[in-house]
């Protein structure tokens, strides 16, 4: 049977779609080398500056710690919880399973903007109490990050939960295992992988979290995704360009890394 | 029970007390602050320069949505059903901007369209251009900002419904001498008709909430609804009507993903 393929003429619109999305990453190269203060383009001379701004400057070392600091938090407490509600739902399959599924999803469907005025009322409410869960402070952050990607850990690990043999756990419950015995010895080794990914989801949300870190953080936890709207919004600032350049760089290995050892696999398993 | 109860109430209890807890209080503020009743949702539904702020962002979502829907399709084609390496290579292209953080992105299309950027320098030196034409701080690059955003999550679903298509149905019409273009038109998009609607009802979802993209590459020249927000927030405190606009924003993409929801569910049956 001989497969259809697009033609021409959509080969030639989707080469003009992707250089449409390769476009802006390919442009901040030649400007991250600029040896002006502004956004330019290197007038002949080119000048390693800004990275060297990125790494001389305090202030973005500081940026990419509470950065960690955050998603490793964040993710720990979304990872823990999320892992507690599935495993909940998986193995009791509780009345009102869908809606409290619904429930828990809801910070992913709502509009970014409503979540973050939402957090951002919540956390001044809390700072009236107390200075560690509060606006602009490191828990806060890692309150409002953890509301805001457990939906998505809801998700990977619910997958995970619905790939497992269910015969395991009953296999379980029937020679006598209590429930954290259950939980603990069969159904979490099983779907470590699932965790593993649900967490590492997570992190990459957190790390990039802008709209509502925008909300609920000002001068002093400033995560690195904030520093860079600093520099981006008053003056624009050349080493916003140095630091996308790295970032861009990572992600293009990692990606290139996945596409090549998947490419191997399909080799040598056809 | 008792287990299910015990298991599922952490993550229930800090969703209901860290997020529904303080919507709720949003809700108050929006019918008590500054002045008891519907006189925020009043305001927001009838002053002139809101429902301005309102119409251009129905305006401008609506268009990033058709650009977004009909860049991805072409590219999705091409990922789902082109020649391996073809398939490979689309794939890194939807891949990579898909991960890179929303500020590189904006910045990049800064560093493309800014006065100073590529795009006018290039034009100036081929001597098209005599000075540099404005093509940041307007509706023009909140639009490509937000559709560049915007592609790769069209493609998501679009690929699920172009994988669903049956083959045999294109071979047979392929088979029986039916064009190229005929088999694509009259087959493979009606084929395709649900992927599109649900990438179309997302990609509006996303788009209408949007605040870094047209913040950063609008520049305060074209502010949509969550940069309203925002300056109701931290610039001309007006807590009650951001409320009431935030309330509203919540209804609307309510309705929407109900919409959608349905949609799928009919699918499904």
């Amino acid at each position: 049977m001989t497969r259809l393929h697009p033609g021409t003429i959509a080969t030639l619109l989707s080469a003009i779609v992707a250089l449409f999305l390769l476009m802006p990453l390919i442009a901040v190269v030649p400007v991250s080398f600029t040896s002006r203060r502004y956004l330019s383009l290197p007038d002949g001379k080119f000048s390693l500056r800004h990275y060297a701004s990125l790494f001389e400057d305090p202030e973005w070392g500081a940026s990419l710690l509470s950065s960690i600091q955050v998603g490793v938090l964040a993710s720990f407490c979304a990872v823990i919880l999320a892992s507690a509600f599935c495993i909940g739902i998986w193995m009791l399959k509780p009345r009102m399973a869908g809606l409290m599924t619904g429930f828990v999803l809801l910070p992913m469907v709502a509009p970014p903007v409503v979540s973050s005025l939402t957090l951002y009322f919540f956390l001044n409410k809390l700072s009236q109490w107390n200075s560690i869960i509060a606006y602009d402070k490191l828990g806060g952050v890692v309150l409002a990050h953890t509301v805001m990607i457990v939906p998505y850990a809801v998700v990977v690990i619910m997958v995970a939960l619905s790939q497992l043999d269910r015969r395991i756990d009953l296999a379980a419950q029937s020679m006598g295992a209590n429930v954290p015995t259950r939980v603990f010895s069969v159904i979490l080794p099983n779907v470590r992988f699932g965790l593993i990914g649900a967490f590492f989801l997570c992190f990459l949300l957190s790390w990039d979290e802008i709209g509502v870190t925008l909300f609920v953080t000002s001068v002093e936890t400033v995560t690195l995704p904030r520093r860079m709207w600093m520099g981006l919004r008053d003056n624009v600032d050349p080493a916003i360009a140095a630091l996308s350049v790295l970032l861009i760089c990572v992600v293009t290995l990692i990606i290139v890394l996945r596409a090549a050892v998947h490419l191997r696999q399909a080799r040598n398993g056809g | 029970m008792r287990a299910a109860l015990f298991l599922t109430s952490p993550l229930l209890l800090f969703l209901g007390f860290s997020y529904l807890l303080p919507f709720l209080g949003i809700m108050q503020l929006s019918f008590t602050d500054p002045s008891f009743g519907f006189s925020q949702y009043q305001q927001v539904l009838s002053d002139p320069l809101t429902l301005s702020v309102i119409w251009r962002t129905v305006r401008l979502c609506l268009i990033v949505t058709v650009v977004s829907v009909s860049c991805a399709y072409v590219i999705t084609l091409l990922w789902v059903r082109g020649r391996p390496v073809v398939r490979l290579l689309t794939e890194l292209c939807i891949m990579i901007p898909f991960w890179i953080s929303v500020l590189s992105r904006a910045f990049g299309w800064l560093a493309m369209l800014s006065n100073r950027g590529l795009l006018n320098t290039w034009l100036k030196d081929m001597g098209l251009i005599d000075s540099a034409i404005q093509m940041t701080r307007n509706e023009f690059a909140v639009v490509v900002g937000m559709s560049h955003y915007l592609i790769p999550f069209a493609v998501f679903p679009l690929a699920t419904a172009m994988r669903n298509v049956d083959e045999r149905v294109l071979t047979a019409a392929d088979g029986m001498g039916a064009s190229r273009l005929r088999v694509f038109w009259q087959l493979f998009v009606p084929m395709t008709a649900s992927g599109v609607m649900g990438a179309f009802l997302l990609v509006f979802v996303f788009s209408i909430g949007f605040y870094v993209t047209p913040a950063l590459l609008g520049g305060g020249q074209s502010v949509l609804i969550a940069e309203l927000i925002y300056l109701w927030i931290f610039q001309i405190p007006q807590w009650g009507v951001a409320a009431a606009m935030s309330v509203v924003l919540m209804i609307a993409v309510g309705g929407i993903l109900y919409l959608l929801m349905r949609r799928y569910g009919e699918i499904a049956q």
